[in-house]
């Protein structure tokens, strides 16, 4: 094209309206909707940190949504592993039996973005990363608590990007951070008028199937305070300095999903410290939740 | 030793809420009937395309058929699964909210880093 119109037209790129971050606990659903004796102690709180939380993607007026988890044995299996994997579908079912067993989950129906899914996949092998891909994806509760908790109408589409933080050998923290990165750039420079919210959930300390699971705080409360700091203050030095696939053992073994974390550390920048910052100390696992607004997003 | 056939009966019995009961009931038969019946269906393929040598060794087999989660954390079963499944299994028998869990963890107890290594 030429004149004034094409080079608007040209010109025109996708806004990155906020970046979020936060743990993913499947016990919010049920413990957010119980009434009575069913109600925890701890719900209210609960609900007013996710409530002051779920604001901050409101205010961002987000078209679509990037959405960062990591299946966890449900649709992936170890016949067939993929390290990093993006959805590219129109919808994508949502929840699984054994969660709806376990955490009460709903089913769900999430629209999605076909033209970011197809952009991503293809810029991103272009960039180095090659992609697995489904275009037939059942979501699980990684992405839909951050749905629960930040759009519980999952009425805007998203673009699943699942990392494998679960089933060894896994990536080295470092292509989390890298991915994160890229992610950031290509939606940066999605040919699109969108506003693009990214979202990711992980795990701080964590310990499932072994001896420390459930104890009164998360498995390693020193941890869990250096890393809320190396994530508010978007210190990826330190983070990229202590963490390894084998140091993440030891605050807990289900501590990997902190990786997930570092992918969003990537996708806000380094050393961009989080316009937004909470965290609230739960039986077994500390929550935490953080938004970042790029310049000129809101 | 085969991790990976631990983790795939622990897989695909919690997908599936009919034998996650039958698992609780019978336990041995179970495990006797899912080496025999299940174990080598590849899950993405037609019935017919079958892996044809997989097997739990006899402690692996007596494992599962005893409900031992200890002994399978102990030989790498993946932690998850592990978990995931065994609450479907027990938790409603106890009457406080995580009782199992924690006694789960307690029968771990004597286990400090390094873990069993789970990768396949």
């Amino acid at each position: 094209m030429c004149g004034p119109l094409g080079q608007s037209l040209r010109s025109i790129m996708a806004t990155v309206a906020a970046v979020i971050a936060s743990t993913h606990h499947p016990f919010y659903y049920k413990a957010s909707t119980s009434f009575g004796a069913e109600r925890p102690p701890f719900a209210d709180e609960w609900v007013a940190k996710i409530t002051a939380f779920r604001e901050t993607l409101t205010r961002a007026r987000a078209d679509v949504l990037v959405m960062v988890g990591s299946d966890h044995f449900h649709q992936l299996w170890l016949d067939n592993m993929p390290q990093f994997l993006i959805g590219k579908a129109p919808y994508y079912d949502a929840n699984w039996y054994n969660e709806e067993r376990e955490f009460g989950l709903p089913r769900m129906l999430v629209p999605g973005d076909v033209d970011l899914s197809a952009y991503l996949l293809r810029e991103g092998m272009d960039a180095g990363f090659d992609l697995a891909f489904s275009n037939e994806l059942r979501i699980d509760h990684s992405i839909t608590c951050p749905l629960i908790t930040l759009r519980p109408e999952a009425d805007v589409p998203i673009v699943p990007v699942y990392t494998n933080i679960f089933a060894p050998p896994l990536p080295q923290p470092r292509r989390f951070v890298e991915l994160g990165r890229t992610i950031r750039r290509l939606v940066e420079s999605w040919p699109s008028d969108k506003r693009v919210a990214i979202i990711g959930t992980g795990h701080l300390s964590l310990e499932l199937g072994g001896p420390r699971q459930f104890g009164p705080h998360g498995p390693d409360p020193e941890f869990d305070r250096k890393a809320v700091g190396w994530i508010a203050s978007g210190d990826l030095d330190s983070a990229l300095a202590e963490v390894s696939l084998d140091s993440l053992w030891l605050p807990g073994n289900a501590t990997h999903g902190f990786m997930d974390f570092m992918l969003m550390m990537g996708v806000a920048g380094d050393k961009i410290a989080a316009d937004y910052v909470d965290s609230l100390d739960l039986f077994h696992t500390m929550e935490a939740y953080f938004t970042w607004y790029p310049e000129g997003a809101l | 030793m085969s991790k990976y056939l631990l983790n795939k009966f622990l897989f695909t019995v919690d997908r599936d809420p009919d034998l996650v009961e039958r698992y609780r009931q019978d336990p041995s038969g179970t495990v006797r009937w899912w080496e025999a019946e299940r174990a080598g269906v590849i899950l993405n393929c037609a019935a017919p395309e079958r892996s044809t040598w997989l097997e739990f060794t006899p402690a692996e087999r007596e494992a599962l058929a005893t409900h031992d989660y200890v002994t399978l954390f102990e030989m790498g079963a993946h932690n998850f699964l592990l978990l995931t499944l065994f609450i479907a299994l027990f938790e409603r028998d106890y009457a406080e909210p995580l009782a199992f869990q924690r006694e789960f963890a307690a029968w771990l107890s004597h286990w400090s880093l390094p873990y069993p290594d789970i990768a396949t």
